[in-house]
């Protein structure tokens, strides 16, 4: 009852506004500007289903929640990109609860000094208490939240400290460049402790139903209201402590599943933002007057073509390099993402250059050699297969698919395309793995090349939808996943690892998507690697 | 008067089955979605182990009749389980859709009766004039539009070329106070309130998809109508009643109109249900968050318990409303009786 | 009476039904123009093929988008695809959707409602019960469980389409011969020496025809439209088949950017097609309605 009240009496204010603009006639539509100088109203096409990452079930778009009402200990920089858009920096890590840290002589644990100013929204202040337990939670619950933060080689709830109430301790299993980055991901968020142990009962010690309605945070925003399904609104946290106070008061997330309304919704002024928006409208609304599109290629991240080594045709490497160079690339490029994001094809040279990643492979379309490689491999009679696509995300997969069936035709592949459904898309690409030739979308968190490779390229390993399996790239991945950058042994060997895959190629890279966010009349958008919308730096121009 | 009381008695022990089959029903199509919701709700990053432990905690890891048991001792408790899609309470959504649906609906029911009667008793008394086939070709092509193109359509002139209409964002446009919660319809809630603001921007996000599903909805009830209005007006009795020198009206709407009634009131429980099914698509387009859309995101993600409580709700909703439609059919034409023999 | 004379008999009600088509079409301007419309749509699902101007499959990614002219009479999509020869082709596939949906319903509705109207009992409580069941879903969501569940290929579509028809069909076809099953004529006729069955096929099921074939002429439509909403949430056909509801779904997003082409030409395909379904079918309710002969 409590909650109703606050969220009436917020929008008592706003509902004033109106009366003050209906008796005007001719304004039939209000302007996303008139509803106050301080108020921020964005369109997303996703629903929010929990307030709280660690819950099961929690989906992606709720991340944000995590991003923008809770606090972590660290968090990365921020840069401005050549197209001027912002962007966070992941070679910056910066302090957010904790104003400290450094790691003991051994390197075998990082001892963190919290802020003394350090208050939770309701006034109690942060202790390493509450850090430990919000961390033993992340690792214990299971799911998502402990998978990642396992990638940080952080496991088990002995490896957290609380030294006294300003000093946190983090005891590593192993020396790992992923520990402090992972730190600085949305999952090992901070929690009022004290809050959620009042909300704590026997069958759930985590109190994993209170905070999935109720968030306990730190961070620069508190949620005043939240309707799964329609929208979330945020109010300004005038009391934050791990940061600048923002300058709007409130932001209005309104959830809005047709693209089209999204993109009409924008275009007329009625919203501020459109987060994460179709390549197709963002590449028609920039360069109008009044709205800014920002597109960053995803970091870490390829579309693929993937043929599974577990069908016949494909076990054969002539074959996939065949596939690699019958893609359209271009075309599938222009038509499927309308040009935004990264070509990754057209690479120079079959042996890298440097280290970055993603990169060029090194294939272009040229059917003459693909045909070759099929006559080679004794496929050059053809054969048929299914390209299977998720049909939640026919947006972008329909159009490849069409274009890569057509000349897949041309060198006597019979490609089916076939639609799954997205409930099925997860179980049959990537657990059972029994997809023949699929599109693919894996990206990092963590921007390293051996991270992508973990995930996409090891035996067994989730985002490996083709089967692959490479004895060297095996040793390599293992070697390099926790080993310093600046490690001379680190170049080569990644050099050697993106060499085989593409010799190899069994993800044929298609190109790099982009995020893209159209604003209007606000500044302080920032990319962020999650991919979600981070309120905290928004402002009104 | 006890034979009435009864047959309506009988009538209402029927329907149990139906709400036993019903409850079958939707559990076997739930499972037989495809997918898995454990891998689905386990996340990105989700590795074998994570999924298992979704799978034990949704219960998903126990047999079959088992898992009906449960589902069933749960229905018969009023719990409706979790929706992991939205990760409230099925019962708390869906009470809070519910309202949102049924005021479109029923908003649009009311005006496509408004028209569709009258033109259908019109196209009937003047079978074969100009009038009459006008009226055919209006509301054929009415029912000829996919309710999800209108939709979008009507959006594109009205508020993106036109700017007349609001913006297609729900049930309130978010600079409104969202009236008090009493019966969920904001029409009447706003009004009880006293808060006509508010009234009026509810009804103004109500115009644009119930004119959409009014468009659809015409059709089959002017053509029932009329056909109805035309077989009753070529009946004995009427030939009777105008031979006897009763006046045209009297003809018309005492005999031929209360006999036109019974298959209209069939057609009018149809429509209804074939609304909320188009609901679906109409919610979808305007961002309504109506029990439709709900049903559709749930059934997208094989999330067993959202697509569970939606079908039972449903087929409450539909049980009684059934019961309603045959016990008027009781009152219009006593020919029919409930009693099998 | 003799055989001679029964097959006289018949040949005058076969003139005699001739004649009443005829007459109905002449005082009915648009049943005739029904009738020529359905003649279009047949013409264009026949030949279809043969008639469009482009292999309606074939993508031409430099020529993307391209508003109607006079080479691409209805424009181009997002992938160069002639959407001219799409719509055409498309006609085959949504016309035979639609019809083997309902004339499966139809079949499997008549023999059910009679069945239960006219012996009623055990065999009408359960079916009645059956029906409510399936009716107590809203009709289009029992349509996507069945599809989501089957899979999405175009016979699951026409099976999802016919089971959640199949009610419309019994109840009406029960409610008919439920009135009529004791009815002056029926009773004459089972006194004659008719079997029950013969009765009932012949006598009293042919009262029901008429609301039934209102009843067919929308769920043609309604076929096609429930297709088209199967498509739209991602449930239609496979690509890149030609389909008007995907098609029209496709190009919705695509309006607000103002290239209406792609939608509004299947979309008045759809129109088209569903708008003659519903004309003929009123149409037919004419000519079968043996109380408008006079």
């Amino acid at each position: 009852m409590t909650n109703e009240t606050s969220r009436r009496g917020f929008l008592k204010g706003a509902g004033a506004t109106v009366l003050g603009t209906s008796v005007l006639p001719f304004l039939k539509v209000l302007p996303a500007a008139a509803a106050g100088s301080d108020v921020i109203v964005a369109v997303t096409g996703q629903t929010i289903n929990s307030l709280d990452i660690h819950r099961t079930g929690t989906n992606r778009p709720s991340y944000q929640v995590a991003v923008n009402v809770y606090d972590r200990l660290v968090s990365f920089g921020t840069k401005t990109l050549e197209d001027g858009s912002l962007s966070y920096d992941y070679s910056v890590i910066e302090p957010e609860v904790a104003e400290s840290w450094e790691f003991t002589d051994d390197g075998m644990a990082i001892v963190f000094k919290l802020r003394p100013e350090g208050k939770f929204q309701d006034g109690s202040p942060i202790t390493a208490q509450d850090v430990k337990w919000s961390f033993d939670r992340a690792v214990s619950v299971g799911g998502f939240p402990t998978v990642q933060m396992k990638a940080g080689s952080l496991e088990k709830p002995e490896q957290f400290e609380a030294v006294d109430d300003l000093t946190f301790k983090i005891n590593l299993l192993r020396k790992s460049k992923l520990t402090l980055p992972d730190l600085a991901v949305p999952v090992p968020m901070i929690i009022n402790s004290k809050v959620a142990l009042e909300h704590a009962t026997e069958e759930d010690p985590w109190a994993m139903e209170y905070l999935h309605k109720t968030p306990a945070g730190s961070g620069a925003f508190k949620v005043a209201s939240w309707k799964a399904g329609e929208q979330l609104v945020y109010e300004r946290n005038d009391n934050w402590t791990s940061g600048p106070v923002p300058e709007v008061k409130r932001v209005i997330l309104r959830e809005v599943p047709s693209p089209a309304t999204r993109r009409a919704l924008l275009e007329r002024g009625d919203v501020n933002m459109s987060f994460n928006m179709p390549n197709k409208d963002a590449k028609e609304l920039s360069g109008t007057e009044d709205i800014t599109i920002a597109t960053t290629p995803i970091e870490n991240a390829i579309y693929c073509l993937c043929p599974n080594l577990s069908f016949e045709p494909f076990k054969d490497k002539r074959v996939r390099q065949a596939i690699a160079w019958s893609v359209p690339y271009e075309e599938v490029f222009q038509t499927a993402a309308y040009g935004r994001g990264a070509p990754m094809w057209g690479g120079p040279s079959a042996t890298p250059a440097d280290i970055a990643w993603p990169q060029k492979f090194p294939y272009s379309t040229d059917l003459d050699k693909a045909k070759a490689l099929l006559e080679e491999a004794g496929y050059g009679e053809g054969f048929e297969v299914p390209l299977s696509i998720s049909l939640s995300q026919t947006d972008w997969m329909e159009p490849a698919a069409l274009l890569i069936q057509e000349n897949l035709a041309k060198i006597g592949i019979k490609a089916t395309i076939e639609k799954i459904p997205g409930a099925n898309w997860r179980t049959a690409s990537l657990v059972e793995k029994r997809l023949p030739l699929h599109l693919e979308t894996f990206g990092g968190w963590l921007n390293y090349p051996c991270y992508y490779f973990f995930w996409a390229y090891l035996e067994g390993h989730l985002f490996n939808s083709s089967n692959y399996r490479n004895e060297e790239i095996e040793t390599l991945t293992g070697e390099t996943l926790h080993m310093p950058v600046d490690d001379p042994d680190y170049a080569p060997k990644i050099k050697r690892m993106i060499e085989i895959a593409w010799d190899e190629v069994p993800r044929i890279a298609l190109w790099q998507p982009a995020l893209n966010v159209g604003t209007r009349e606000i500044d302080g958008y920032e990319y962020w690697f999650h991919r979600q919308l981070d309120v905290r730096g928004l402002k009104k121009s | 008067m006890a034979g009435r009381l009864s047959t309506i008695g009988t009538r209402i022990a029927q329907s149990i089955p139906v709400i036993l089959g019903v409850v079958v029903v939707s559990f076997v199509l739930t499972r037989a979605l495809p997918g898995d919701p454990a891998v689905y709700f386990a996340g990105a990053a989700a590795d074998e182990a994570s999924i298992a432990e979704v799978r034990t905690a949704l219960g998903l890891d126990k047999p079959l009749p088992e898992q009906f048991l449960i589902y069933a001792r749960d229905v018969a408790t009023g719990n409706l389980g979790q929706s992991l899609s939205t990760g409230q309470p099925v019962l708390e959504d869906l009470a809070n859709r519910l309202p949102a649906s049924l005021e479109l609906t029923l908003t649009a029911l009311m005006l496509s009766c408004a028209v569709a009667i009258p033109l259908g008793v019109l196209a009937a008394t003047r079978p074969g004039s100009a009038v009459d086939h006008l009226c055919r070709v209006l509301v054929t092509a009415g029912v000829s539009l996919p309710t999800f193109f209108t939709g979008v359509v009507l959006i594109y002139i009205f508020y993106y070329l036109l700017g007349i209409a609001p913006s297609p964002l729900g049930r309130l446009d978010f600079i409104y106070i969202e009236p008090d919660r009493i019966t969920g319809f904001y029409l009447i809630d706003a009004a009880l309130a006293g808060d006509w603001e508010t009234w009026v921007g509810a009804l103004k996000q109500l115009v644009l998809p119930a004119v959409t599903l009014a468009l659809f909805t015409m059709a089959p009830l002017a053509r029932m109508t009329r056909a109805a209005m035309l077989s009753a007006l070529s009946s004995d009795y009427i030939r009777t009643a105008r031979a006897a020198g009763l006046t045209e009206d009297k003809v018309l709407f005492t005999y031929a109109f209360r006999n036109a009634l019974l298959p209209v009131i069939t057609t009018l429980g149809m429509v209804f249900s074939f609304t909320l099914g188009a609901n679906v698509l109409v919610e979808k387009v305007f961002a309504w968050p109506g029990i439709g859309s709900y049903a559709v995101e749930a059934l997208v993600v094989s999330d067993y318990a959202a697509v569970q409580g939606f079908v039972l709700a449903m087929a409450l909703l539909f049980v009684a409303l059934n019961l309603v439609i045959d016990l008027t059919y009781t009152l219009i034409d006593p020919r029919i009786g409930f009693e099998t023999k | 009476m003799s055989d001679t004379a029964t097959r006289a008999e018949a040949l005058k009600q076969q003139d005699g039904a001739l004649a009443h088509i005829a007459y109905v079409l002449r005082s009915n301007p648009v049943t005739l123009l029904a009738f020529a419309m359905f003649a279009v749509l047949l013409l264009a699902a026949v030949l279809g093929p043969l008639i469009a101007p482009f292999d309606p499959l074939q993508t031409n990614a430099s020529n993307a988008l391209q508003p109607p002219s006079f080479t691409h009479w209805f424009g181009t999509d997002n992938l160069g695809r002639d959407v001219f020869s799409r719509v055409i082709v498309a006609t085959r596939l949504d016309l035979a959707i639609s019809i083997a949906a309902v004339a499966l319903s139809f079949l499997v509705g008549s023999v059910l409602g009679s069945l239960a109207g006219y012996w009623g009992g055990w065999l009408d409580a359960v079916l009645n019960r059956v029906f409510d069941t399936i009716m107590a879903f809203p009709l289009f969501v029992l349509a996507m469980g069945i599809v989501a569940a089957l899979g999405n290929t175009v016979e699951n579509i026409v099976y999802a389409t016919a089971v959640i028809n199949i009610p419309f069909y019994a109840r009406l076809v029960r409610a008919e011969v439920n009135i009529r099953r004791d009815a002056g004529f029926a009773q004459a006729a089972k006194l004659a020496g008719n079997s029950d069955v013969r009765v009932l096929a012949l006598h009293i099921f042919p009262n029901a025809l008429p609301p039934m074939m209102v009843q067919v002429s929308l769920n043609l439509g309604w076929a096609i439209l429930n297709a088209a909403g199967l498509s739209f949430i991602g449930l239609g056909v496979r690509p890149p088949t030609a389909e008007w509801g995907i098609m029209v779904a496709e190009g919705a997003n695509f309006i607000v950017s103002g290239e209406w082409w792609l939608a509004i030409f299947p979309g008045l395909a759809l129109m088209f097609a569903v708008f003659t379904f519903n004309l003929l079918g009123d149409g037919l309710r004419d000519i079968v309605d043996p109380r408008q002969r006079s």
